[in-house]
């Protein structure tokens, strides 16, 4: 198992160095596909052996295995050099385009692990890998959801340097920066001593940084800058958490900071969870994710569902036990469900589909960050519930725009009416992982459906959080049912167009369609045996389902139903007779359906529009006053924090 | 036993309900008839209406409307199914929501400009009353101990008694769910909107059919969840909830003969300042009580 948890984190390095390295199209289909199925490969091994071999948690270096503890030290440095080498990377991009900030607060954080580190306040080699329940379940995501987006990215990319010859073609930086994000990611699920955590964690904010800088265009490198600094924020967080872990718990050991008891540790956490907030893109971090767009659609569908965002909310899910009723947890609580309900009622204003993505995502991580907040083992139930669906839903969701971004030449919402005739086979992914996001027996719902009844029974200040959610869930039906309305639109006399979708990319979308059904259908089995036991293992002593029996049983079927009642319905609506009837237009239909006549006598192309309500939900309008309240938030808990600290 | 009451329950609703719904459909318009000074038509009148759009040839733009309102019915009845067999309220509430969807798609499958507009008005009605519908069942949760709508014959005391703002916020919302004015924007029952029919614009024949018996659906299941405020253990409490269940139709038909239309947004905006004033202010309170003692 050691071998194997090892190599998933060296290998994605690898074969980012191959990438590198390679210049031929060929060569570089073979690799990715070979790179991302042995990455697959490799996960999956890695879970039937901790499934073959006891499934218990495991922590290296142990006695006798190839990480020995004499080793863990010259790692350390080695890490230590490499950060030294990112933060000479970060500070000349930072002097050569004049943010100088960016550089201080770079070389600050570096500056500081390197005194902790050459000081010898952080020599401690004992757990610094740890796997459980929670890092193996992540692994998979970010093996699988990750591997197929790179599958994908072979055939997008090949397509976009054909339609977008003013950048330069630096596909193989790309794919070896998609690598290289991958193997920080299993890096920092599978690390269990915060250095590590760290330094894996800076690896991809720096990684993000350049993968949204891909294009150089002005617009890009505004948006890669401001990703730089909200994440070094973060991160310098981070390093002042590992500080105070290393002086006052003498100990730079995860596990050991979540065993204490949770009124001594207030200000360690408060550090820890404000990086998360920063990582997982919450209010008023935000920014960075939306501005994430600006990059070819692989990286941001990398970054919204399977990576960087969602290492945020895994190292909110691992400090929910010590955050449940305590000020960083109001923190959470609060900043969580201001952004679930804002940022979906945003969403519902944007017609660009990248960009309702980008607010969806930063949405539903609201709601898993609530989750984490409440910090009751029913809200971490929920909150990794929510977290798997998200991952494959809104990575099918973000490749299917792209595809349909080079099928139609526009990913706006509004150019999509009559899509499901146009491109049925990308209309039906779109309205799968649509459906998957929203609608009644998919998994976010039901997810939803939990994490209400656990906020409930959290009491006390999550029942405003409940508030919350009951607008919000609101707000996300608006948006996702606008989209669905387009999709299915279709004008008379609309034709099938051709679809110049690639197979790799068709590789991926098929499997995400496939994902997504399956871990609906299995989720119930799946929570059972492997979430619950997950809730113990994290720190929850009472770790129980909480949806009943018959009311899985009426999810089950109506699942089937969803499927079975609008087919049943198109066989019998092919059996009766119906007779085409005109539209109505007031009387000047002009005959087509399509063109009405003007008071001039002549035919106008009739257009039929969504509506955005941006009046109302305006993100000029409501985003400021927002951020201000969960600055003010941040602020006051972190005044609570430190003065009940000492 | 409770079992077979539940089972007995769900069938008397599919059964029924039609019927009781027809019935009060007829009891609308006589009433409303009388309120502007008619006579107007025979009780059963409804009934009369709903066979004739049965009887017509099915006339459609696009070939997805009958599978969209097919849908659309099959959920309605499944919502109140589910409601009436006592299962979990906020599963029957997401049931509700996806229906309510598949009639939003019905209207937009045509692409016809009237049903587009009515449809993206309905969008916003269901955006208006969707927060207080899931408040609802949080207050049932909150005074029940679980979302199980069987379990309010457990409870000593009617909800009503705990529940007064969730009451006044869902008697609020559900104007716009019985389609009364002033909040009948999407569709009314009068032929004089500016929108022609909206939503419901394109259907006819068979498929308006569906919509009517959906609409007489939905409305059953929607005075039984004002019933639900009034049931307790005791066995009077039953009568009061009809006696309850009448007078809040009696009184939507007065607010709908007494109110103009207004804008979508005095809608959305009333309906969520009803439902966090009225809704979120009565969970608050009860959470603090609990608190307290």
């Amino acid at each position: 198992m050691e071998l194997w948890i090892i190599s998933l984190i060296l290998l994605p390095f690898i074969i980012a160095v191959a990438q590198f390295l390679i210049r031929s199209d060929r060569i570089r289909k073979v690799l990715t596909y070979g790179g991302s199925g042995l990455i697959m490969a490799t996960a999956l091994t890695l879970a039937v052996l901790w499934y073959m071999k006891g499934q218990d948690t495991l922590s290296l270096p142990n006695a006798n295995g190839l990480l020995t503890e004499a080793i863990v030290p010259y790692i350390g440095y080695g890490m230590l050099g490499v950060e030294l080498l990112l933060m000479c990377v970060v500070v000349w991009l930072s002097v050569r385009y004049k943010k100088f900030l960016i550089a201080l607060l770079s070389m600050a954080q570096t500056g500081l692990m390197c005194w902790l580190e050459l000081s010898g306040k952080i020599h401690e080699s004992a757990g610094v890998i740890y796997l459980d329940r929670l890092s193996l379940l992540m692994c998979l995501i970010i093996a699988v959801v990750g591997g197929l987006i790179c599958i994908y990215a072979l055939g997008y990319m090949k397509d976009y340097h054909h339609h977008h010859t003013e950048f330069g073609d630096r596909r193989p930086f790309f794919f070896a920066m998609l690598y290289i994000f991958l193997g920080a990611m299993f890096g920092l699920v599978l690390s269990g001593s915060l250095v590590w955590i760290y330094f894996f964690w800076e690896i991809t904010s720096i990684i993000s940084f350049l993968l949204i800088g891909y294009t150089k265009e002005e617009q890009a490198i505004k948006n890669s800058f401001r990703a730089l600094w909200m994440n070094l924020l973060g991160g310098a967080a981070f390093a002042a958490a590992i500080a105070y872990c290393a002086l006052t718990l003498h100990s730079v050991n995860l596990q050991v900071l979540l065993a204490r008891p949770a009124g001594k540790i207030g200000i360690m956490v408060f550090l820890l969870a404000f990086a998360a907030l920063t990582k997982s893109a919450q209010i008023p971090f935000s920014k960075w994710l939306l501005g994430a767009m600006v990059a070819p659609t692989p990286s941001s569908a990398l970054l919204h569902s399977a990576t960087m965002v969602k290492a945020g909310v895994y190292l909110l899910l691992r400090l929910s036990p010590v955050m449940g009723g305590q000020v960083t947890g109001v923190m959470v609580q609060a900043v969580g469900g201001l952004t679930f309900f804002i940022a979906s009622m945003i969403a519902i204003t944007h017609s660009d589909g990248k960009r309702v993505l980008a607010w969806s995502t930063v949405s539903n991580l609201g709601l898993i960050t609530a989750c984490a907040g409440v910090g009751t083992a029913e809200t971490v139930w929920a909150g990794v519930i929510l977290l798997i669906f998200h991952a494959v839903s809104k990575a099918l969701l973000f490749q299917t725009v792209g595809a349909v971004e080079h099928a139609i030449g526009s990913r706006n919402i509004e150019d999509m009416h009559g899509l499901f005739r146009r491109q049925p086979g990308l209309a039906s992914a779109l309205i799968i992982g649509i459906a998957g996001m929203f609608l009644a027996p998919f998994g976010m719902l039901i997810a939803k459906w939990e994490a209400l009844t656990s906020f409930l029974n959290a009491g006390g200040i999550s029942v405003l959080l409940v508030i919350l959610v009951a607008f919000g869930s609101a707000t996300t039906m608006v948006y996702w049912t606008k989209w669905l309305i387009k999709l299915l639109a279709v004008p008379a006399g609309t034709r099938r167009e051709d679809d110049h979708t690639e197979n790799s990319q068709w590789m991926s979308l098929g499997c995400h369609m496939l994902l997504m059904l399956i871990l609906c259908a299995a989720y119930p089995f799946f929570s059972d045996g492997f979430v619950t036991p997950m809730l113990g293992e994290l720190g929850f002593a009472d770790a129980h389902q909480l949806l009943s029996l018959p009311d899985r049983v009426v999810m089950i079927c109506l699942l089937a139903a969803v499927f079975a009642i609008p087919a049943l319905a198109r066989i019998l609506s092919k059996k009766v007779h119906i007779e085409q009837s005109p539209l109505y237009m007031s009387g000047v239909n002009e005959g087509d359906h399509r063109h009405y006549e003007d008071s001039y006598g002549h035919p106008k192309k009739m257009y039929l529009s969504n509506w955005y309500l941006t009046e109302l939900f305006g993100e000029q309008k409501l985003y400021r006053p927002v951020a201000w309240a969960t600055v003010v938030v941040i602020v006051v808990c972190f005044i609570l924090t430190y003065g009940g600290a000492f | 036993m409770i079992y077979l009451y539940r089972i007995l329950s769900m069938l008397a609703y599919v059964l029924l309900a039609p019927f009781v719904g027809g019935f009060l459909a007829g009891l609308d318009r006589k009433l409303s008839a009388r309120m502007q000074g008619r006579i107007g038509p025979p009780l059963l009148q409804p009934f009369y209406d709903l066979a004739k759009l049965f009887k017509k040839q099915v006339l459609a733009v696009s070939r997805y409307q009958f599978m969209m309102v097919a849908s659309f019915l099959t959920m309605v009845i499944g919502t109140g199914t589910l409601f009436f067999g006592g299962f979990d309220l906020l599963l029957v509430f997401f049931v509700l929501t996806t229906a309510c969807m598949f009639f939003v798609l019905a209207a937009t499958v045509t692409n016809s400009p009237y049903a587009e507009l009515g449809a993206q008005r309905e969008l916003i009605q269901m955006l208006s009353y969707e927060p207080m519908i899931l408040l609802t069942a949080v207050g049932f949760y909150m005074v029940n101990g679980s979302f199980r709508g069987v379990d309010v014959f457990y409870t000593g005391t009617p909800a009503i008694v705990r529940l007064p703002g969730v009451f006044i916020g869902l008697l609020f919302i559900l104007t716009i769910k019985f389609r009364k004015s002033p909040f009948d924007l999407s569709t009314s029952h009068h032929a004089h909107q500016e929108l022609v029919k909206g939503v419901t614009t394109e259907f006819s024949g068979v498929l308006m059919g569906m919509v009517e018996l959906s609409h007489w659906y939905e409305n059953v299941f929607l005075l039984g969840l004002v019933a639900l405020f009034f049931v307790s253990s005791a066995w009077w409490s039953s009568l009061l909830a009809v006696g309850a269940v009448l007078l809040v139709w009696f009184l939507e038909i007065l607010i709908d003969n007494t109110s103009a239309r207004v804008k979508w947004n005095h809608m959305l905006y009333s309906a969520w300042i009803v439902t966090a004033v009225c809704g979120g202010g009565n969970l608050l309170v009860l959470e603090i009580i609990r608190m307290l003692f």
